[in-house]
């Protein structure tokens, strides 16, 4: 059994953490994912900075754009990584556009991953439908989960199709928004984490975009099996530095 | 071999829908529907009246003596510069707000560069009474002024783009994240023949009434249909991809395709695709584009701000590798020399985009008896200011 899947057996609600890789500085990939994990944290996707970052909101692009001004790239990525399992057991994916992981080769990335105990990939500009016609064997070949997402507007059919298709558990979009929008989960949210709850999907869901604190993780995690923190996450970072994470993490939960 | 998108939005290996979920409602309604629409009586019926009664279409075939005599061979302009709003973009925006109509979309968003786009979006939208969302790298606002200030009057909102390199690949960034958050009531008019699919077919469906003009106003003046060449810029590639669309399976009709080179292919200032670029992905398409080793997007560099995009769409892509298209580019200063002639030959100043096609006459040779069709694909009020302190006039 995978490491996420694992750790969704566990009875409690998941708190995972986004944070781009290389920020603030290019060096403290490591002792972010230790602290993390120091701290608590079940799961963290590891950001792989891309220049175009199409669905993000103005927090990630800023930490992805300093992360690549600070000399980020995939290779360092995989090199600072290199001994991680020796040094954190949780959960670890990595959160990426194609782009990168195309130029890199699809297979020799999936290689490293494996290789550094990757257990999954979130790739918001992959779709299912390209994902299954020309690089899920590869993925499999690796034993890399593909994390999918759905959002507010996938229709249900879509949903159960994209449930069949997954592994691990099913991203859950928040709302129609890039991530790090500002507006508190409202009637809408809860109608629709309702809906989906009641699907009875054989995922578990985790809700991201959009928790920042303990009132929306608690929202989130009242129907989902977790739910993750980006840009709130970030945006802490900006401020406090590493220092900050132990408060951060325990104000969640 | 096949040039036309195939059912997924293939053209050969390039193309697709590299797109996130949050987009796929959207973008599938779209693929679902566009060609039904389009087929539609009462939409061929809006979309030609159009084109004809507000565009001003056909658009003239106009043979260009003096320049054919400098060149010592035949050349035709297809005058897309005389289109209302002064580029052939109109053609695409037309075609895409009666789309929007149909979808029952209430709010229209979309990218400019050089703000041609923008303006022609601007237009439509003033005409349907929709509202619309535009948005412009702040660098390009700057260099741009006088089409922002068109485009206010018609109506619009301008949205600076401030991410990124705030040109034209952050403002297709922003309009695509106001789509993610505004996922029900607006539709995105891209500007040219890329994105994800259906858009690049969509497009150059679109864009496709100027090669259908071409054809017929060659056979009532040269009593054929084919020129032996047809030459057009490609910034996106919608200019292009409209004057090649009915030749694209007409080997005997020669191809060729007009990049913007910059300051030169090796000066790290360009934006000549085909050379530099490497196949990747860029809004929501698997076409050639400009990149670090990393598969980081680069900034690319032209005179021209319709040129100054770092990709292609996937047709011309997938017209480069086949070796169907023959892709050349044009320096800056090639262009401007090659506009300024037009100018003086002929009496028609060119947009500075139209002005890289026409400098291809310094750098190929043609046969006496040959026939070319040079897209003219805009007018150049739009760049007066770069011709003024180019020529310091
Ligand atoms: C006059 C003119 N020609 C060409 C272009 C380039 O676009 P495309 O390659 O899509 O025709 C532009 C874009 O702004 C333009 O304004």
């Amino acid at each position: 059994m995978n490491r996420i899947q694992q750790k969704l057996e566990q009875d409690k609600k998941l708190l995972s953490i986004y944070f781009s890789a290389g920020f603030p500085e290019l060096n403290d990939t490591v002792s972010i994912l230790e602290k993390l994990e120091a701290n608590g944290v079940d799961m963290v996707e590891i950001g792989l900075p891309f220049s175009d970052p199409l669905a993000d909101g103005p927090t990630i692009q800023q930490s992805s754009t300093q992360a690549l001004k600070n000399g980020m790239t995939t290779q360092i990525l995989f090199d600072q990584l290199e001994n991680i399992r020796e040094r954190v057991s949780i959960p670890l994916l990595i959160m990426g556009y194609f782009n990168p992981i195309l130029q890199y080769g699809v297979e020799a990335f999936c290689k490293k991953c494996k290789e550094s105990g990757i257990d999954g990939l979130i790739i918001p500009d992959l779709p299912l439908a390209e994902y299954e016609a020309h690089y899920k064997d590869i993925f499999d070949k690796y034993g890399l989960m593909n994390i999918f997402l759905i959002t507010p507007q996938t229709s249900d059919d879509r949903i159960h199709q994209i449930d069949a298709a997954s592994k691990g558990f099913i991203y859950m979009v928040s709302s129609a928004s890039t991530t790090g929008s500002g507006s508190a989960f409202g009637n809408e949210q809860e109608e629709y984490f309702e809906r989906i709850h009641k699907l009875k999907l054989k995922n578990p869901c985790i809700v991201g975009f959009g928790i920042k604190d303990a009132n929306t993780f608690s929202m989130a995690t009242k129907r989902a099996s977790g739910a993750i923190i980006g840009s709130g996450f970030i945006k802490m970072l900006s401020k406090d530095g590493i220092e900050g994470i132990g408060p951060f993490v325990a104000a969640i939960r | 071999m096949k040039y036309n998108a195939d059912e997924k939005g293939y053209y050969g290996e390039f193309g697709g829908a590299y797109i996130p979920e949050m987009l796929y409602p959207n973008v599938e309604e779209l693929r679902q529907n566009y060609l039904k629409i389009m087929a539609e009586e009462s939409f061929q019926k809006e979309f030609n009246e159009l084109l004809k009664e507000y565009v001003g279409r056909p658009t003239p075939l106009y043979f260009a003596k003096r320049l054919s005599e400098k060149y010592n061979t035949k050349i035709y302009l297809k005058r897309e510069d005389l289109c209302h709003t002064g580029a052939h973009k109109v053609n695409n925006t037309i075609g895409q707000i009666l789309m929007a109509q149909r979808l029952k979309k209430k709010r229209i968003i979309a990218e400019t560069g050089a703000g041609q786009h923008g303006v022609a979006t601007a237009t439509v939208c003033a005409l349907m009474g929709l509202e619309c969302i535009v948005y412009m790298g702040e660098i390009d606002i700057e260099r741009q002024a006088p089409n922002v200030a068109r485009m206010k009057m018609l109506g619009a909102t301008v949205v600076p783009a401030l991410s990124g390199s705030r040109t034209l690949k952050d403002a297709t960034n922003e309009a695509i994240r106001d789509w993610i958050n505004n996922p029900t009531d607006t539709h995105y008019i891209i500007g040219s023949v890329v994105g994800p699919h259906p858009y690049p077919d969509m497009v150059a469906r679109f864009q496709s009434v100027i090669s259908k003009e071409i054809k017929s106003q060659l056979q009532e003046k040269e009593g054929r249909k084919n020129p032996d060449y047809v030459i057009a810029c490609v910034g996106g590639g919608s200019n292009a991809a409209g004057a090649f669309y009915e030749y694209l399976d007409t080997p005997e009709v020669g191809i060729l395709a007009v990049e913007a080179a910059g300051k030169g292919i090796d000066t790290g200032k360009s934006a000549a695709t085909s050379v530099l670029g490497k196949m990747g992905i860029i809004h929501g398409s698997k076409t050639l584009l400009m990149q670090t080793p990393d598969g980081q997007i680069t900034e690319p560099y032209s005179i021209s701000a319709g040129l100054d995009y770092p990709g292609v769409g996937p047709m011309h892509a997938h017209l480069f590798k086949s070796g169907r298209g023959e892709f050349h580019s044009v320096t800056d200063d090639e262009a401007m020399k090659a506009g300024l002639e037009l100018c003086k030959l002929e009496g028609i100043i060119p947009a500075i985009e139209s002005s890289h096609a026409l400098a291809l006459f310094e750098k190929k040779q043609f046969k006496k008896e040959d026939v070319i069709v040079v897209n003219l694909s805009g007018r150049g009020d739009k760049d007066l200011n770069t011709y003024i302190e180019y020529f310091n006039l």
